[in-house]
């Protein structure tokens, strides 16, 4: 908390999360199609194959708020006369609910706020779809629906929450990939994970946004994944943009100063 | 469909899709915002340095300007807005953490400030408050100038915000150019002599930030030279230093060469600001400017961990 960043204020009951265990996915989208039920997300206008897998969401978006990645990597064979293998990475993402969130720092209205549950969600009667929180997100996830103007992305169900229900792709996702509690039970658990695959010769295990020390003061909604993020269309190292904004107004107000001193010097002298 | 890199070559990504999304915003309307509004905010030092030095044609153009300006720059800022009913909402709370919160709040207090101005000057009514006011819009106009850079430089977009300490300094030099070229071509040449001096010293600050920004040696200010936004940035140098030299050669005894010199470095002006706009839409688009750099900073910490043998 500083006056340049909102971070993550003291929500008084344990805060809530994902996990996401991308080694268990099957790439059902069972997950895509609870969120778009329960949350009555509008299907995207044309019906599009983008001819190189079997992702065809394509993208997290304003009307897409879990979006299944798939993966095909090649194993060469270790036999030359044999037929390469092949290998399927899967994994099911979603709006991170940073602790530091650019989203929720630089919204003007109010209208991104954090809830009781440690969540970031859009109150979608006080969006005004400036579309400042679009280009402020480091992992693309937000975004404005052209026909509507406003902001929308995943609430993690607010809804459910405080009904005690879990969100609709937890409650949907049939291998336990997404799992949704306390997020620090989730770390707990997932600590637990890694360990056991590379146990198990998994050595490309890793978490992903699980660090309350990385650039955005660790996610909401965090993975486990078995490759490089870049390789599901992650950022590898984001950063909150806010971190640096002390230092831009600094600059703007030292800009600022000049371009009046400059206005007096044009005049200094110049008698009529 | 999304947009797909043409060459997946050094670097991993998902099937070279973008990773952050494309800004909402449109060219005309946000370049142009921060275009008029840096040239606002200038007009209105200018219209203040007018009313103390006894040059009331100057003050009177610069406090109109001024105004013409502001108002179509708050035009532009709502006609961008997804619901533009609902602007109000943005002067419901004061956001230190959101440039365009802080934005919205300066506009507010500099705009009356320039109308009251430009409306004492022109129908002659409370002189002297209208005096006062302009030297208050003159100090909220560097404001409204410069926080714009702060605008564009915090968000996630990589050429805007890489260029974050540098963004400011363009952009106040940028408006200065801008006012003082306008100020330039319509004040009579007898008054004109602190218009052309803004105009040639902004336009130098312009031109000097635009090269440092250029050449910071970060990846992302590759969109700053390529495609549409480095035709936008060359034709921008060559407007701002060519109206720049004919100012300051013959602005002082040419009414012509004063006119077209001055709209010149404002016309320069305009461009800077459309093509820094088109070189952070285009950073966007290639995941190649947020993975690499990123990439890079994961190695380099992992290897420091490493050598530190942990």
């Amino acid at each position: 908390m500083s006056v340049t960043q909102l971070g993550m204020p003291s929500i008084g009951v344990p805060r809530k999360g994902f996990f996401t265990d991308t080694s268990l996915c099957i790439g059902c989208k069972a997950c895509e199609v609870a969120c778009k039920e329960w949350n009555s997300v509008p299907a995207d206008t044309a019906l599009e194959l983008s001819g190189e897998s079997f992702d065809n969401t394509s993208a997290l978006g304003a009307n897409s708020w879990r979006h299944v990645a798939f993966i095909e990597q090649k194993v060469p064979a270790a036999d030359p006369s044999a037929n390469d293998g092949v290998k399927w990475l899967m994994s099911s993402d979603v709006c991170k609910h940073c602790t530091h969130a650019a989203c929720l720092d630089v919204c003007p209205t109010g209208a991104l706020f954090r809830t009781e549950h440690g969540t970031v969600v859009v109150q979608q009667d006080i969006c005004n779809g400036c579309g400042y929180c679009v280009s402020a997100c480091p992992y693309g996830v937000i975004d404005q629906r052209p026909e509507d103007g406003r902001v929308f992305k995943c609430t993690m169900c607010y809804d459910r929450l405080g009904a005690g229900e879990e969100p609709a792709c937890a409650k949907a996702c049939p291998t336990k990939s997404i799992q949704y509690g306390e997020l620090d039970e989730l770390r707990e658990r997932a600590d637990a994970r890694v360990a056991e695959l590379h146990e198990r010769g998994e050595e490309g295990a890793r978490l992903y946004g699980h660090n309350p020390e990385d650039g955005v003061g660790g996610d909401g909604a965090f993975f486990l994944l078995l490759d490089e993020p870049e390789t599901y269309g992650l950022p590898p190292d984001p950063v909150v943009t806010t971190k640096d904004l002390p230092v831009m107004w600094k600059r703007a107000a030292g800009a600022a100063a000049g371009l009046l001193l400059g206005a007096v010097a044009v005049f200094w002298g110049a008698k009529n | 469909m999304s947009p797909r890199r043409k060459h997946p070559e050094e670097f991993t990504s998902y099937y070279g899709r973008p990773i952050l999304k494309k800004p909402t915003w449109s060219a005309v309307d946000i370049a142009g915002y921060i275009f008029a509004g840096g040239l606002a905010g200038a007009s209105s030092m200018l219209a203040a340095g007018a009313q103390h030095s006894g040059r009331p044609s100057l003050e009177r153009r610069s406090k109109v300007l001024a105004l013409t300006a502001i108002s179509a720059s708050a035009v532009a800022l709502v006609h961008d807005l997804g619901r533009p009913e609902r602007f109000l909402n943005m002067l419901r709370m004061a956001k230190p953490t959101s440039p365009m919160s802080m934005g919205s709040w300066i506009l507010s207090i500099y705009g009356p400030l320039a109308g009251a101005s430009a409306a004492s000057n022109v129908l002659g009514i409370l002189p002297r408050a209208g005096r006062a006011c302009g030297v208050g819009a003159a100090v909220a106009g560097a404001a409204v100038a410069t926080y714009t850079g702060v605008l564009l430089a915090d968000t996630a977009v990589p050429t805007w915000h890489d260029a974050h300490e540098v963004l400011p300094f363009v952009f106040a030099g940028s408006a200065a150019a801008s006012a003082g070229g306008i100020g330039a071509a319509l004040a009579p040449l007898a008054e004109a002599a602190p218009a052309r001096r803004m105009a040639v010293g902004g336009a130098v600050v312009e031109t000097l930030m635009s090269f440092k920004m250029e050449r910071s040696g970060q990846l992302s200010t590759e969109t700053l030279h390529q495609g549409r936004a480095g035709t936008l940035l060359r034709l921008s140098k060559a407007f701002t230093v060519g109206g720049a030299v004919a100012l300051a050669l013959g602005g002082r005894q040419s009414r012509l060469l004063s006119t077209m010199g001055g709209l010149s470095v404002a016309a320069g002006s305009a461009l800077l600001r459309f093509g820094v706009f088109e070189a952070g839409v285009a950073s966007t688009l290639d995941p190649k400017y947020v993975v690499v750099p990123q990439r890079q900073r994961v190695d380099a910490a992992a290897q420091k961990t490493d050598s530190v043998g942990v």
